[in-house]
Protein backbone atom coordinates (compact mmCIF):
# COMPACT_ATOMS: atom_id res chain seq x y z
CA UNK A 1 0.00 0.00 0.00
CA UNK A 2 1.32 3.65 -0.66
CA UNK A 3 2.16 5.61 2.47
CA UNK A 4 0.13 8.34 2.38
CA UNK A 5 1.60 11.77 3.39
CA UNK A 6 -0.59 14.02 3.12
CA UNK A 7 -1.26 14.99 6.33
CA UNK A 8 2.23 15.54 7.06
CA UNK A 9 2.92 18.18 3.96
CA UNK A 10 1.82 21.90 4.98
CA UNK A 11 -0.61 23.76 2.88
CA UNK A 12 1.75 25.53 0.48
CA UNK A 13 3.26 23.85 -2.54
CA UNK A 14 7.12 23.24 -1.84
CA UNK A 15 10.35 23.95 -3.78
CA UNK A 16 11.94 21.27 -5.36
CA UNK A 17 11.44 17.81 -3.34
CA UNK A 18 9.64 17.58 -0.08
CA UNK A 19 12.06 16.55 3.00
CA UNK A 20 11.56 15.50 6.29
CA UNK A 21 14.00 17.82 7.68
CA UNK A 22 13.47 21.11 6.10
CA UNK A 23 9.58 21.06 6.79
CA UNK A 24 10.12 23.65 9.07
CA UNK A 25 10.72 26.50 6.41
CA UNK A 26 7.48 27.85 5.01
CA UNK A 27 8.15 28.58 1.19
CA UNK A 28 6.14 31.20 -0.56
CA UNK A 29 4.17 30.18 -3.95
CA UNK A 30 5.91 30.02 -7.64
CA UNK A 31 4.46 30.46 -10.68
CA UNK A 32 6.01 29.12 -13.87
CA UNK A 33 8.48 30.93 -16.42
CA UNK A 34 7.17 32.24 -19.47
CA UNK A 35 7.36 30.80 -22.52
CA UNK A 36 10.17 32.76 -24.31
CA UNK A 37 13.47 31.97 -26.11
CA UNK A 38 15.02 34.63 -24.57
CA UNK A 39 14.24 34.99 -20.86
CA UNK A 40 16.85 37.22 -19.73
CA UNK A 41 15.83 39.66 -22.42
CA UNK A 42 12.14 39.13 -21.87
CA UNK A 43 13.05 39.71 -17.76
CA UNK A 44 14.77 42.64 -18.70
CA UNK A 45 12.45 44.44 -20.51
CA UNK A 46 9.84 43.70 -18.15
CA UNK A 47 11.56 45.30 -15.68
CA UNK A 48 12.15 48.81 -17.75
CA UNK A 49 8.74 48.32 -18.48
CA UNK A 50 7.98 49.28 -14.66
CA UNK A 51 11.29 51.24 -14.00
CA UNK A 52 9.04 54.62 -14.87
CA UNK A 53 6.94 54.14 -12.14
CA UNK A 54 9.83 54.52 -9.22
CA UNK A 55 9.38 58.64 -9.87
CA UNK A 56 8.45 59.82 -6.60
CA UNK A 57 10.23 60.89 -3.31
CA UNK A 58 10.05 58.91 -0.16
CA UNK A 59 11.59 59.61 2.99
CA UNK A 60 11.89 58.42 6.44
CA UNK A 61 15.02 59.35 9.42
CA UNK A 62 15.54 58.66 13.15
CA UNK A 63 16.04 61.03 15.46
CA UNK A 64 15.92 61.42 19.45
CA UNK A 65 12.20 61.79 19.48
CA UNK A 66 11.42 58.58 16.92
CA UNK A 67 10.85 58.13 13.59
CA UNK A 68 9.53 60.96 10.76
CA UNK A 69 8.26 59.88 7.63
CA UNK A 70 7.42 61.55 4.31
CA UNK A 71 6.75 61.21 0.68
CA UNK A 72 5.18 63.14 -1.81
CA UNK A 73 1.71 62.31 -3.89
CA UNK A 74 2.05 62.53 -7.63
CA UNK A 75 2.45 59.07 -9.96
CA UNK A 76 3.48 59.92 -13.89
CA UNK A 77 2.97 57.56 -16.27
CA UNK A 78 5.79 58.86 -18.56
CA UNK A 79 5.19 62.36 -19.64
CA UNK A 80 1.48 62.25 -17.95
CA UNK A 81 0.44 62.94 -14.15
CA UNK A 82 -1.99 60.83 -13.80
CA UNK A 83 -2.49 61.92 -9.90
CA UNK A 84 -1.70 64.05 -8.01
CA UNK A 85 -3.20 62.34 -4.74
CA UNK A 86 -1.68 59.13 -4.33
CA UNK A 87 -1.44 58.00 -0.76
CA UNK A 88 2.18 56.92 -0.85
CA UNK A 89 2.57 56.30 3.21
CA UNK A 90 1.13 53.15 3.96
CA UNK A 91 -0.51 52.59 7.30
CA UNK A 92 0.56 48.55 8.45
CA UNK A 93 -0.75 48.31 11.72
CA UNK A 94 -1.09 51.68 14.37
CA UNK A 95 2.45 51.56 15.26
CA UNK A 96 4.24 50.68 11.89
CA UNK A 97 4.34 52.42 8.37
CA UNK A 98 4.86 51.83 5.16
CA UNK A 99 6.38 53.53 2.26
CA UNK A 100 5.41 53.45 -1.20
CA UNK A 101 7.87 53.61 -4.36
CA UNK A 102 8.03 51.50 -7.70
CA UNK A 103 4.83 49.72 -8.70
CA UNK A 104 2.03 51.06 -6.62
CA UNK A 105 -0.50 48.29 -6.77
CA UNK A 106 3.01 45.76 -5.76
CA UNK A 107 3.37 48.54 -2.67
CA UNK A 108 -0.10 48.48 -1.46
CA UNK A 109 -0.60 44.56 -2.01
CA UNK A 110 2.14 43.49 -0.16
CA UNK A 111 1.94 45.91 2.35
CA UNK A 112 -1.26 45.02 3.20
CA UNK A 113 -0.44 41.28 3.65
CA UNK A 114 2.61 42.39 5.67
CA UNK A 115 -0.52 43.81 7.97
CA UNK A 116 -1.92 40.66 7.94
CA UNK A 117 0.97 38.46 8.90
CA UNK A 118 2.08 41.10 11.47
CA UNK A 119 -1.73 40.39 13.10
CA UNK A 120 -1.71 36.69 13.18
CA UNK A 121 2.17 36.81 14.77
CA UNK A 122 0.21 39.22 17.18
CA UNK A 123 -2.56 36.78 17.85
CA UNK A 124 -0.39 33.89 18.01
CA UNK A 125 2.52 35.43 19.88
CA UNK A 126 0.16 37.60 22.15
CA UNK A 127 3.34 40.38 21.47
CA UNK A 128 3.15 42.89 19.09
CA UNK A 129 5.78 42.29 16.08
CA UNK A 130 9.41 43.95 15.84
CA UNK A 131 9.89 46.26 13.32
CA UNK A 132 12.86 44.02 12.59
CA UNK A 133 10.94 41.32 12.32
CA UNK A 134 8.25 42.58 10.38
CA UNK A 135 11.05 43.91 7.54
CA UNK A 136 12.26 40.46 7.79
CA UNK A 137 8.83 38.99 6.77
CA UNK A 138 8.77 41.39 3.84
CA UNK A 139 12.03 41.07 2.78
CA UNK A 140 11.85 37.45 2.51
CA UNK A 141 8.97 37.35 0.48
CA UNK A 142 10.18 40.02 -2.38
CA UNK A 143 13.51 37.64 -2.00
CA UNK A 144 11.55 34.76 -2.91
CA UNK A 145 9.90 36.59 -6.13
CA UNK A 146 13.04 38.01 -7.27
CA UNK A 147 13.49 38.14 -11.34
CA UNK A 148 9.94 37.69 -11.67
CA UNK A 149 9.16 41.84 -11.93
CA UNK A 150 8.13 42.84 -8.82
CA UNK A 151 8.70 46.47 -8.03
CA UNK A 152 9.04 47.93 -4.66
CA UNK A 153 11.30 50.01 -2.87
CA UNK A 154 9.81 50.84 0.27
CA UNK A 155 10.72 51.53 3.84
CA UNK A 156 9.19 50.19 7.06
CA UNK A 157 9.41 52.73 9.93
CA UNK A 158 8.04 51.69 13.50
CA UNK A 159 8.33 51.85 17.00
CA UNK A 160 8.83 48.52 18.87
CA UNK A 161 10.11 47.61 22.64
CA UNK A 162 13.69 48.18 21.50
CA UNK A 163 12.69 51.93 20.27
CA UNK A 164 12.64 53.17 16.79
CA UNK A 165 13.35 50.99 13.91
CA UNK A 166 14.11 51.98 10.32
CA UNK A 167 14.54 49.29 7.40
CA UNK A 168 14.36 49.36 4.10
CA UNK A 169 13.59 46.77 2.11
CA UNK A 170 13.21 46.18 -2.04
CA UNK A 171 11.77 44.09 -4.90
CA UNK A 172 15.56 42.70 -5.08
CA UNK A 173 15.36 41.58 -1.95
CA UNK A 174 17.81 43.94 -0.25
CA UNK A 175 17.39 45.27 3.35
CA UNK A 176 19.18 47.58 5.22
CA UNK A 177 18.83 48.85 8.62
CA UNK A 178 19.56 52.58 8.84
CA UNK A 179 18.84 56.18 10.09
CA UNK A 180 17.99 58.00 7.10
CA UNK A 181 16.79 56.81 3.94
CA UNK A 182 14.95 58.36 0.59
CA UNK A 183 13.85 56.27 -2.18
CA UNK A 184 12.64 57.26 -5.63
CA UNK A 185 13.66 59.80 -8.10
CA UNK A 186 13.41 62.92 -6.31
CA UNK A 187 15.63 61.19 -3.56
CA UNK A 188 19.37 62.75 -4.50
CA UNK A 189 17.51 66.08 -3.75
CA UNK A 190 15.80 65.26 -0.90
CA UNK A 191 19.21 63.62 0.26
CA UNK A 192 21.09 67.07 -0.04
CA UNK A 193 18.34 69.09 1.97
CA UNK A 194 18.24 66.17 4.36
CA UNK A 195 21.75 65.03 4.49
CA UNK A 196 22.23 69.13 5.48
CA UNK A 197 19.88 70.25 7.59
CA UNK A 198 19.74 67.18 9.91
CA UNK A 199 20.81 66.43 13.77
CA UNK A 200 19.85 63.67 15.99
CA UNK A 201 18.80 66.01 18.71
CA UNK A 202 15.96 67.70 17.20
CA UNK A 203 12.25 68.37 18.06
CA UNK A 204 9.37 67.25 16.64
CA UNK A 205 8.74 70.03 14.97
CA UNK A 206 12.27 70.90 13.71
CA UNK A 207 12.34 66.99 12.14
CA UNK A 208 8.68 67.24 10.48
CA UNK A 209 9.79 70.81 9.00
CA UNK A 210 13.48 69.42 8.00
CA UNK A 211 11.21 66.50 6.07
CA UNK A 212 8.73 68.51 4.45
CA UNK A 213 11.53 71.01 3.18
CA UNK A 214 13.45 68.27 1.80
CA UNK A 215 10.00 66.96 -0.11
CA UNK A 216 9.47 69.79 -1.21
CA UNK A 217 13.21 70.77 -2.78
CA UNK A 218 12.65 67.56 -4.18
CA UNK A 219 9.54 67.64 -6.36
CA UNK A 220 10.75 71.15 -7.11
CA UNK A 221 13.61 70.04 -9.29
CA UNK A 222 12.10 66.42 -9.88
CA UNK A 223 9.37 66.01 -12.71
CA UNK A 224 7.77 62.60 -11.21
CA UNK A 225 7.55 63.73 -7.90
CA UNK A 226 5.10 66.40 -6.70
CA UNK A 227 1.51 67.08 -5.05
CA UNK A 228 0.78 66.85 -1.56
CA UNK A 229 3.86 66.44 0.92
CA UNK A 230 2.58 63.92 3.77
CA UNK A 231 4.84 63.91 7.24
CA UNK A 232 4.31 60.86 9.58
CA UNK A 233 5.70 60.93 13.23
CA UNK A 234 5.84 57.44 14.69
CA UNK A 235 6.33 57.34 18.38
CA UNK A 236 6.16 55.57 21.44
CA UNK A 237 2.43 55.74 21.39
CA UNK A 238 2.17 54.66 17.21
CA UNK A 239 2.00 57.25 14.62
CA UNK A 240 0.69 60.33 13.98
CA UNK A 241 0.07 62.04 10.97
CA UNK A 242 1.56 65.74 11.22
CA UNK A 243 1.02 67.42 7.58
CA UNK A 244 -0.16 67.42 4.23
CA UNK A 245 0.78 70.71 2.58
CA UNK A 246 0.17 71.59 -1.26
CA UNK A 247 4.33 71.98 -2.76
CA UNK A 248 3.07 74.59 -4.80
CA UNK A 249 1.66 76.63 -2.00
CA UNK A 250 4.66 75.27 0.23
CA UNK A 251 7.07 77.24 -2.72
CA UNK A 252 5.05 80.68 -1.93
CA UNK A 253 5.79 80.13 1.94
CA UNK A 254 9.75 79.61 1.56
CA UNK A 255 9.88 81.77 -1.04
CA UNK A 256 7.18 84.65 -1.07
CA UNK A 257 7.00 87.07 -3.86
CA UNK A 258 8.79 90.17 -3.69
CA UNK A 259 8.25 93.21 -5.61
CA UNK A 260 11.70 94.15 -8.11
CA UNK A 261 12.82 97.25 -7.65
CA UNK A 262 11.73 98.28 -10.99
CA UNK A 263 8.23 97.25 -10.28
CA UNK A 264 7.91 98.89 -6.69
CA UNK A 265 8.84 102.19 -8.64
CA UNK A 266 5.87 101.85 -11.23
CA UNK A 267 3.51 101.46 -8.36
CA UNK A 268 4.81 104.06 -6.65
CA UNK A 269 4.42 106.25 -9.67
CA UNK A 270 1.30 105.11 -10.46
CA UNK A 271 -0.02 106.05 -6.94
CA UNK A 272 1.45 109.50 -7.33
CA UNK B 1 -7.75 6.50 -7.43
CA UNK B 2 -6.03 7.20 -4.43
CA UNK B 3 -5.65 4.82 -1.96
CA UNK B 4 -5.57 5.79 1.37
CA UNK B 5 -3.67 4.27 3.77
CA UNK B 6 -6.20 2.48 6.69
CA UNK B 7 -5.82 5.46 9.19
CA UNK B 8 -4.13 4.57 12.13
CA UNK B 9 -5.75 6.70 14.99
CA UNK B 10 -9.67 6.98 14.53
CA UNK B 11 -12.07 7.25 16.65
CA UNK B 12 -13.61 5.03 19.08
CA UNK B 13 -17.79 4.74 19.64
CA UNK B 14 -17.42 6.25 23.11
CA UNK B 15 -15.31 8.99 21.83
CA UNK B 16 -11.67 7.75 22.59
CA UNK B 17 -8.58 7.74 20.43
CA UNK B 18 -6.95 4.77 21.52
CA UNK B 19 -3.69 4.96 20.15
CA UNK B 20 -3.11 7.88 21.94
CA UNK B 21 -3.97 6.61 24.88
CA UNK B 22 -1.75 3.68 24.25
CA UNK B 23 0.74 6.42 23.37
CA UNK B 24 0.11 7.45 27.23
CA UNK B 25 0.94 4.10 28.42
CA UNK B 26 3.87 4.18 26.14
CA UNK B 27 5.01 7.54 28.08
CA UNK B 28 3.71 5.84 31.57
CA UNK B 29 6.46 3.36 31.23
CA UNK B 30 9.71 5.38 30.18
CA UNK B 31 11.84 6.79 32.87
CA UNK B 32 10.52 9.43 35.22
CA UNK B 33 11.16 13.07 34.75
CA UNK B 34 10.93 16.12 36.63
CA UNK B 35 10.29 20.19 35.88
CA UNK B 36 10.34 22.42 38.54
CA UNK B 37 10.04 26.26 37.98
CA UNK B 38 11.74 28.83 40.15
CA UNK B 39 12.08 32.96 40.23
CA UNK B 40 15.00 32.56 38.80
CA UNK B 41 16.04 28.89 37.62
CA UNK B 42 14.40 26.25 36.46
CA UNK B 43 15.33 22.76 36.83
CA UNK B 44 15.08 19.10 34.86
CA UNK B 45 16.15 16.01 36.49
CA UNK B 46 15.23 12.31 34.56
CA UNK B 47 15.72 9.20 36.55
CA UNK B 48 18.58 7.28 34.96
CA UNK B 49 18.71 3.63 34.25
CA UNK B 50 22.42 2.25 35.74
CA UNK B 51 24.42 2.34 32.57
CA UNK B 52 25.44 -0.60 31.28
CA UNK B 53 29.32 -1.12 31.54
CA UNK B 54 30.80 -0.75 28.19
CA UNK B 55 27.89 2.25 27.46
CA UNK B 56 29.84 5.75 26.93
CA UNK B 57 27.73 7.27 29.50
CA UNK B 58 27.94 10.60 27.87
CA UNK B 59 26.23 10.03 24.76
CA UNK B 60 23.57 9.25 26.54
CA UNK B 61 22.53 12.93 27.49
CA UNK B 62 18.71 12.91 28.18
CA UNK B 63 17.95 16.65 29.07
CA UNK B 64 19.02 18.12 25.53
CA UNK B 65 19.07 22.04 24.56
CA UNK B 66 17.16 23.48 21.54
CA UNK B 67 18.70 27.10 21.72
CA UNK B 68 20.54 28.56 24.06
CA UNK B 69 18.03 29.62 26.32
CA UNK B 70 15.49 26.48 25.89
CA UNK B 71 16.29 22.61 26.99
CA UNK B 72 14.08 19.83 27.28
CA UNK B 73 13.70 16.43 28.70
CA UNK B 74 10.70 13.94 27.62
CA UNK B 75 9.53 10.33 29.09
CA UNK B 76 8.84 7.90 26.82
CA UNK B 77 10.09 6.22 23.22
CA UNK B 78 13.31 8.08 23.05
CA UNK B 79 13.60 7.48 19.09
CA UNK B 80 10.71 9.10 18.74
CA UNK B 81 12.08 12.37 20.64
CA UNK B 82 15.56 12.04 18.84
CA UNK B 83 13.01 12.80 16.21
CA UNK B 84 11.06 15.62 17.64
CA UNK B 85 14.18 17.14 18.94
CA UNK B 86 15.39 17.33 15.73
CA UNK B 87 12.27 19.29 14.16
CA UNK B 88 12.18 21.72 16.75
CA UNK B 89 16.24 22.48 16.91
CA UNK B 90 15.30 23.28 13.29
CA UNK B 91 12.22 25.24 13.91
CA UNK B 92 14.83 27.60 16.66
CA UNK B 93 16.96 28.46 14.40
CA UNK B 94 14.20 29.04 11.21
CA UNK B 95 12.35 31.46 13.58
CA UNK B 96 16.01 33.30 14.06
CA UNK B 97 16.37 33.42 10.49
CA UNK B 98 12.54 34.76 9.27
CA UNK B 99 12.00 37.62 12.16
CA UNK B 100 15.75 38.05 13.63
CA UNK B 101 14.61 36.77 17.07
CA UNK B 102 15.07 33.79 19.27
CA UNK B 103 11.85 31.97 19.76
CA UNK B 104 9.73 31.95 23.05
CA UNK B 105 9.36 29.24 25.39
CA UNK B 106 5.76 29.12 24.57
CA UNK B 107 5.88 29.59 20.81
CA UNK B 108 8.50 26.44 20.58
CA UNK B 109 6.03 24.91 23.05
CA UNK B 110 3.35 25.11 20.70
CA UNK B 111 5.33 24.04 17.55
CA UNK B 112 6.42 20.66 19.44
CA UNK B 113 2.27 20.45 20.60
CA UNK B 114 1.40 20.98 17.10
CA UNK B 115 3.77 18.44 15.65
CA UNK B 116 2.49 15.83 17.56
CA UNK B 117 -1.18 16.38 17.31
CA UNK B 118 -0.61 16.73 13.29
CA UNK B 119 0.57 12.79 13.85
CA UNK B 120 -2.65 12.04 15.24
CA UNK B 121 -5.17 13.15 12.59
CA UNK B 122 -2.54 11.62 9.60
CA UNK B 123 -2.95 8.73 7.47
CA UNK B 124 -0.56 5.74 7.97
CA UNK B 125 1.14 7.48 10.66
CA UNK B 126 0.76 6.83 14.97
CA UNK B 127 1.38 9.35 17.05
CA UNK B 128 5.12 10.25 19.18
CA UNK B 129 5.01 8.17 22.14
CA UNK B 130 6.39 11.18 24.42
CA UNK B 131 5.72 13.39 26.95
CA UNK B 132 8.11 16.46 27.21
CA UNK B 133 9.29 18.97 30.04
CA UNK B 134 10.20 22.08 28.33
CA UNK B 135 12.01 24.91 30.31
CA UNK B 136 13.62 28.10 28.99
CA UNK B 137 13.91 31.63 29.57
CA UNK B 138 11.57 34.19 27.71
CA UNK B 139 14.02 36.42 25.72
CA UNK B 140 12.50 39.52 26.29
CA UNK B 141 10.52 39.78 29.37
CA UNK B 142 13.29 37.01 31.55
CA UNK B 143 10.72 35.13 32.79
CA UNK B 144 11.72 31.48 33.65
CA UNK B 145 8.81 29.09 32.20
CA UNK B 146 8.10 25.03 32.02
CA UNK B 147 5.66 23.73 29.79
CA UNK B 148 4.64 19.87 29.29
CA UNK B 149 3.25 18.35 26.08
CA UNK B 150 1.96 15.15 25.56
CA UNK B 151 1.53 12.97 22.75
CA UNK B 152 -2.26 14.18 22.39
CA UNK B 153 -0.74 17.69 21.50
CA UNK B 154 -1.84 19.34 24.01
CA UNK B 155 0.57 21.50 26.17
CA UNK B 156 -0.21 23.85 29.54
CA UNK B 157 2.40 25.49 31.53
CA UNK B 158 3.44 24.58 34.91
CA UNK B 159 4.91 25.25 38.32
CA UNK B 160 6.49 21.98 38.80
CA UNK B 161 5.61 18.71 36.79
CA UNK B 162 6.09 15.21 36.06
CA UNK B 163 5.92 13.04 33.95
CA UNK B 164 6.99 8.88 32.87
CA UNK B 165 7.42 6.20 35.67
CA UNK B 166 5.78 7.28 39.01
CA UNK B 167 4.63 10.56 37.51
CA UNK B 168 1.58 10.60 40.02
CA UNK B 169 3.75 10.29 43.19
CA UNK B 170 5.99 12.72 42.03
CA UNK B 171 3.65 15.17 41.64
CA UNK B 172 1.31 14.36 44.16
CA UNK B 173 4.87 15.50 46.58
CA UNK B 174 5.64 18.20 44.40
CA UNK B 175 1.44 19.54 45.50
CA UNK B 176 2.43 19.18 49.04
CA UNK B 177 5.80 20.44 49.02
CA UNK B 178 5.99 23.31 46.29
CA UNK B 179 6.62 26.80 47.30
CA UNK B 180 8.26 29.55 45.53
CA UNK B 181 11.76 29.03 45.58
CA UNK B 182 15.15 30.34 43.39
CA UNK B 183 18.78 28.89 42.96
CA UNK B 184 19.61 26.05 45.24
CA UNK B 185 16.58 25.93 46.88
CA UNK B 186 14.84 25.07 43.78
CA UNK B 187 17.28 22.77 42.43
CA UNK B 188 16.88 20.78 45.62
CA UNK B 189 13.45 20.33 45.64
CA UNK B 190 13.73 19.08 41.99
CA UNK B 191 16.04 16.27 43.75
CA UNK B 192 13.86 15.83 46.53
CA UNK B 193 11.02 15.22 44.23
CA UNK B 194 12.98 13.14 42.05
CA UNK B 195 14.47 10.89 45.24
CA UNK B 196 10.71 9.96 46.23
CA UNK B 197 10.76 7.39 43.51
CA UNK B 198 14.27 6.42 41.85
CA UNK B 199 17.19 5.09 44.60
CA UNK B 200 19.30 7.43 45.93
CA UNK B 201 22.30 8.15 44.49
CA UNK B 202 23.82 10.46 41.70
CA UNK B 203 24.53 7.59 39.32
CA UNK B 204 20.82 7.09 39.17
CA UNK B 205 19.51 10.58 38.10
CA UNK B 206 20.41 13.62 35.51
CA UNK B 207 19.95 17.20 36.93
CA UNK B 208 20.38 20.36 34.20
CA UNK B 209 20.02 23.99 35.71
CA UNK B 210 18.59 26.52 33.36
CA UNK B 211 19.42 30.24 34.17
CA UNK B 212 19.36 33.50 31.92
CA UNK B 213 23.18 32.29 31.55
CA UNK B 214 21.64 28.92 30.40
CA UNK B 215 21.61 25.57 30.45
CA UNK B 216 24.15 23.74 33.26
CA UNK B 217 24.39 19.69 33.41
CA UNK B 218 24.84 18.98 37.03
CA UNK B 219 27.78 16.40 37.66
CA UNK B 220 28.03 13.53 39.50
CA UNK B 221 29.79 14.73 42.10
CA UNK B 222 27.37 17.84 42.59
CA UNK B 223 23.89 15.69 42.72
CA UNK B 224 25.44 13.30 45.27
CA UNK B 225 26.80 16.27 47.28
CA UNK B 226 22.88 17.66 47.29
CA UNK B 227 21.21 14.27 47.95
CA UNK B 228 23.43 13.73 51.06
CA UNK B 229 22.52 17.21 52.15
CA UNK B 230 18.51 15.97 51.57
CA UNK B 231 19.16 12.83 53.79
CA UNK B 232 20.48 14.26 56.18
CA UNK B 233 17.63 17.02 56.33
CA UNK B 234 15.23 13.81 56.28
CA UNK B 235 16.96 12.36 59.20
CA UNK B 236 17.11 15.86 61.69
CA UNK B 237 13.12 15.70 60.44
CA UNK B 238 12.94 12.05 61.87
CA UNK B 239 15.06 12.48 64.92
CA UNK B 240 13.34 15.73 65.89
CA UNK B 241 10.34 13.84 65.51
CA UNK B 242 11.39 11.23 68.04
CA UNK B 243 12.54 13.72 70.40
CA UNK B 244 9.73 15.48 71.65
CA UNK B 245 7.73 12.28 73.40
CA UNK B 246 10.81 11.64 75.63
CA UNK B 247 11.17 15.14 77.03
CA UNK B 248 7.50 14.75 78.45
Amino acid sequence: MKFDTSGLESAAPVWGAPSELVDGFSAAPSFEVPNTTDFDGFQKEAIQMVKPAKGTTTLAFIFKEGVIVAADSRASMGGYISSQSVKKIIEINPYMLGTMAGGAADCQFWHRNLGIKCRLHELANKRRISVTGASKLLANILYSYRGMGLSVGTMIAGWDETGPGLYYVDSEGGRLKGMRFSVGSGSPYAYGVLDNGYRYDMSVEEAAELARRAIYHATFRDGASGGVASVYFVGPSGWKKLSGDDVGELHYQYYPVMPSTVEQEMVEAAGA
Amino acid sequence: MARYDRAITVFSPDGHLFQVEYALEAVRKGNAAVGVRGTDIVVLGVEKKSAAKLQDSRSVRKIVNLDDHIALACAGLKADARVLINRARIECQSHRLTVEDPVTVEYITRYIAGLQQKYTQSGGVRPFGLSTLIVGFDPYSGVPSLYQTDPSGTFSAWKANATGRNSNSIREFLEKNYKETSGQETIKLAIRALLEVVESGGKNIEVAVMTKEGLRQLDEAEIDAIAAEIEAEKEAVEAAKKAPPKEK
